[in-house]
């Protein structure tokens, strides 16, 4: 068969793309075996598809190639499988994710079969144009080019974190009668004496203070804010059990600065820790706002 | 699929008879202490949130 070398090599560049970023995603989403089973065979058939969409091309085989493209549209499935499945499973978390960012995993998810879908693409087609120089450099070719593409790709993907928008510091808390405060920002009546003890004692807070509009628009988006909320717990941890709603993680807005606030009782007191956690929380895809493109936006820039 | 009610007032503790009336149960302790114990057991009963109101009233919530 004439494009055994050439499919095969596409297909294993596409699988290896795969698997490269699945291992990335272990804390937006831990995969157990059956997770990475499931993705790694999706990514699979999306880099045999992608592996001879080559060869149908050079062959004229057109209606072969619009198949192609048809299986490629199944794709749109991995993202309301994950969606459905992250959906059922929010009951199950102590602090839940929220909706906008079970949609930006889900996103995620189907964007990377497509980036599968075009490493074994250009692997093919690197595979194809240095047939003539013999097997060992068709496949170092490939492989090469496939690595670029996927590390490329990867890279292009990468969407910034809450440090890359806003500056982070710790800041305090304090009670206003019942109502917690943190760093000015009123947020919710905690009731009992006790818990009010133990959120002065083991509660850490920052202030995420966006440093300019568009972070300002961005961070005002509540999807943004649960996913804050989700992720800085789970990185460090949290104090709380079923149903201690007082010990429920807390993002609040300071709607005269744009900053938000977040408390939480950690599991362990650790500043630092926390501070991390918050800085490396991705910032949703479905958050980002960009006022500062639009000519009213930079007016309300040069006034602030 | 159970169905819970979300931002209610599910009971109210008091020491006070006067300041408290209407439709949710109404709880009535002798002292602050009898009525924070009172707000913990109800608050660990309806897995749910208490909230003071300053005055000795206290609220159990589910949010």
């Amino acid at each position: 068969m004439r494009y055994l070398t050439t499919i095969v090599l596409a297909t294993f560049s596409g699988l290896m793309a795969r698997l490269y970023m699945l291992r990335r995603d272990y804390r937006q989403y831990p995969s157990y075996p059956q997770g990475w089973a499931i993705h790694l065979f999706i990514g699979f058939i999306g880099a045999l598809l992608g592996a001879v969409m080559i060869p149908s091309l050079i062959e004229a085989e057109y209606a072969a190639v619009s198949f192609l493209l048809m299986a490629a549209s199944q794709f749109r499935e991995v993202r309301n499988i994950e969606r459905s499945g992250l959906e059922k499973l929010e009951k199950t978390e102590l602090v839940a994710r929220g909706t906008a960012y079970i949609e930006g995993i889900a996103r995620v998810f189907e964007a990377r079969n497509y980036l599968a879908i075009w490493t074994s693409f250009t692997a093919a087609a690197v595979s194809e144009m240095t047939l003539r120089f013999g097997t060992l450099a068709q496949a170092g070719a490939a492989l090469a080019a496939a690595a670029a593409a996927a590390g490329l790709l990867n890279q292009l993907m990468r969407g910034p974190s809450i440090g890359d928008i806003a500056d982070i510091k710790p800041t305090e808390i304090s009670f206003d009668g019942p109502i917690l405060v943190v760093g000015g920002v009123s947020g919710m009546n905690v009731g009992l004496p006790a818990a009010r003890e133990r959120y002065l004692k083991q509660g850490v807070a920052v202030e995420i203070i966006p440093r300019d509009v568009d972070a300002k628009a961005t961070l005002a988006n509540i999807g943004q804010m649960q996913a804050i909320a989700h992720d800085a717990a789970s990185m460090v941890g949290v104090y709380m059990d079923v149903g201690e709603q007082e010990y429920t993680p807390l993002v609040r807005r300071d709607p005269e600065s744009g900053k938000l606030v977040m408390v939480m009782i950690p599991s362990e007191d650790n500043q630092e820790a926390f501070l991390e956690a918050v800085s490396n929380v991705p910032v949703l895809e479905t958050a980002i706002r960009k006022p500062l493109r639009s000519v009213a936006g930079r007016m309300m820039d040069r006034r602030g | 699929m159970d169905i819970t009610p979300t931002n209610q007032i599910l009971a109210v503790i008091t020491t006070s008879r006067d300041r408290v009336g209407g439709s949710a149960p109404i709880f009535y302790a002798d002292s602050v202490s009898e009525l924070e114990q009172m707000a913990v057991y109800l608050s660990r009963i309806f897995m749910a949130a208490i909230h003071d109101l300053g005055n000795e009233v206290y609220i159990i919530v589910k949010h």
